[in-house]
């Protein structure tokens, strides 16, 4: 949801907390109440839910849905012997592999590189592109895609000049959603790597420049330690990000048949239409065991960058 | 070395490939609103006509979807710029043991706990509360969701206000709620702004979370009811889509630029999920 303030790395201001306004203990905690609620009611309280739904055999409809029983770990058993389960992962895995490790963290470090001396129009107007992909609601975004990879009126297959076209989003779904992906998210890692890059001494570049080194050397050797840390925090916030995304559902349902039926969709599949929220709810608690894992390592990454920053 | 030439002429290819990449897809949603045939192709219009946005206005549920997805968005707004602000405004005035690690946490949370990762509970637990097909229950799960970035931001920012103006008012005897509501907000008035738009822009466009809990097409947001639009023959209506499409995105991309004018490209306040 609005995870990724913490970007450019959370510093808490440590100013001296004197109470100035005289709020005193009591004044203050009722001040802080309603949120803690809501965050305790709508956010805690869901994900330690996760771990009692799981272990029951809860369903939406029928005996189970007045009276769910307590199955143990029956339900992740049943998972971890599922081989639909296992292909959504694998699918999750690609998608999160194709379209963000690889594909939002390379064209946004390759269109930050690119665009780090180019003519300052020629650079705002191509940022200001990729950040209306990023800033535009997803169902619209998913639409635009579903257009311009439509099997006859399609645009991709007008410039590749296929006729009769290529049913793209049938034939290659996971293609269909990882190009999706990369088109909406690369904003991102692009505005990151150009604040990174602007952190790269230019006088290095020049002793670069003057020792003779290749683009490919000087990339190596002068910008790459300087931005490593950067381009490590990147890529576990938008892996993140992307192993949580539902909105290739919005573009190919999870089909055709299973084929693009990422875990964020599979959840939905099992849990709201199949109804089997015990089931679903033992997958969800790993996918929450997966977020939880990421963001420490985040964390961690983060501290230490700021530390040696 | 490569020779210079080359390196123009591969800076040329990479700009124009990244600039078509990203700006084919955006060109139809500029041009098949207003086409009277429209085709997923992208193209100039062939015979331009307004009537696609007529027929925003003849469908039933169209209108009503922008005036869900705006109670939506000024609902959760409200909610959390209200509770958010005390938060904010409590945490960094008064002495609150484990401040920092409270706010860590809840960050954390907010980053695991999303939601994909929390449909299941979330949905059982507004059908328990009887809350399916209300404004109100998205209003309230969007909210957890973003008060804790919210507090975040905003005590990073009251943090920054001095406190000589609360202390004087003090001296003159004015009351917590008073220093609050006459000197606090006002100062802090482009710090509340910024979270205002920030929670109106993810509400906005937020799917998942109104897709499971609203079933009932009258209460559905834009987000949800533009994947309904099909013609009598089932296939997508072209027309009503692109030209709804651009309805529902121009409040964004104008508050966007209302907030970059303003306040520059903010790094940490322009992040969406």
């Amino acid at each position: 949801m609005s995870q990724a303030e913490a970007a450019v790395g959370v510093a808490p201001v440590r100013a001296t907390p004197t109470d100035v306004v005289g709020l005193g203990r009591l004044r203050a905690g009722g001040f802080i109440t309603p949120a803690l609620i809501l965050i305790g009611v709508f956010l805690v309280f869901p994900g330690v839910w996760t771990l009692y739904i799981g272990a029951t055999n809860f369903r939406l409809t029928g005996v189970a849905a007045r009276q769910p029983d307590f199955v143990g770990l029956e339900n992740y058993r049943r998972a971890l012997t599922d081989d639909t389960f296992y292909h959504s992962l694998w699918l999750t895995l690609l998608f999160v592999f194709g379209s963000a490790v690889i594909g939002q963290n390379g064209l946004g470090f390759t269109l930050a590189w690119a665009l780090r001396d180019a003519r300052a129009w020629v650079k705002r107007t191509i940022e200001a592109l990729v950040l209306l992909a990023w800033i535009l609601p997803s169902s619209v975004v998913a639409f635009l895609w579903i257009a311009m990879l439509d099997r006859d009126a399609g645009t991709v297959n007008a410039l590749l000049g296929r006729t009769p076209g290529v049913a793209w989003l049938i034939e290659y779904p996971m293609l269909g959603i990882i190009v999706f992906n990369i088109w909406r998210g690369t904003a991102f890692s692009m505005m990151l790597y150009s604040a990174a890059l602007s952190s790269v001494p230019p006088s290095h570049l020049e002793t670069a420049r003057l020792a003779g080194a290749t683009g490919a050397q000087t990339l190596r050797d002068v910008v790459f330690p300087h931005i490593r840390r950067y381009a490590l925090t990147n890529t576990l916030l938008i892996t993140l990000w992307t192993f949580n995304d539902f909105s290739p559902f919005l573009i190919t349902a999870g089909g055709p048949g299973r084929d693009s039926e990422i875990v964020a969709v599979y959840i939905y599949n099992t849990a709201i239409i199949g109804g089997e929220m015990g089931y679903s709810g033992a997958i969800s608690l790993i996918v929450l065991l997966m977020n939880l894992l990421l963001a420490l390592v985040y964390l961690r990454a983060a501290r230490t960058r700021r530390r040696s920053a | 070395m490569i020779p210079t030439v080359v390196r123009r002429i591969m800076f040329y290819v990479l700009v124009g490939f990244g600039t078509a990449f990203f700006a084919l897809p955006v060109l139809w949603l500029l041009s098949a609103p207003f086409d009277d045939t429209p085709t997923y192709a992208v193209r100039p219009p062939r015979e331009f006509t307004l009537a696609n946005f007529q027929a925003i206005l003849d469908n039933r549920y169209a209108v009503g979807s922008l005036v869900n997805s705006t109670i939506l968005s000024l609902g959760t707004m409200v909610l959390v710029v209200v509770s958010a602000a005390l938060a904010a405004y409590a945490l960094s005035r008064a002495q609150v043991p484990g401040r920092d690690a409270l706010i860590y946490l809840l960050l954390l949370l907010s980053s695991v706990v999303t939601g994909t990762a929390a449909m299941v509970p979330i949905f059982l637990l507004i059908f328990e509360l009887g809350l399916i097909d209300s404004h109100f229950g998205v209003v309230l799960v969007l909210s957890g969701g973003l008060l804790p970035a919210a507090i975040f931001l905003l005590k990073d920012f009251i943090d920054t206000i001095p406190r000589s103006y609360e202390e004087s008012a003090r001296v003159f005897g004015a009351s917590p709620l008073q220093i609050l509501r006459q000197i606090v907000v006002p100062v802090a008035r482009p710090g509340l702004a910024t979270i205002a738009v920030w929670t109106v822009v993810q509400v906005w466009g937020s799917f998942l979370t109104p897709f499971i809990l609203l079933r009932n097409q009258d209460k559905q947001p834009a987000a949800v009811l533009v994947r309904t639009f099909y013609t009598e023959g089932g296939s997508p209506n072209l027309g009503l889509i692109a030209a709804f499409s651009l309805i529902y995105s121009i409040p964004v991309v104008l508050m966007y630029l209302l907030a970059w004018s303003r306040y520059g490209f903010r790094f940490h306040g322009g992040i969406k999920s």
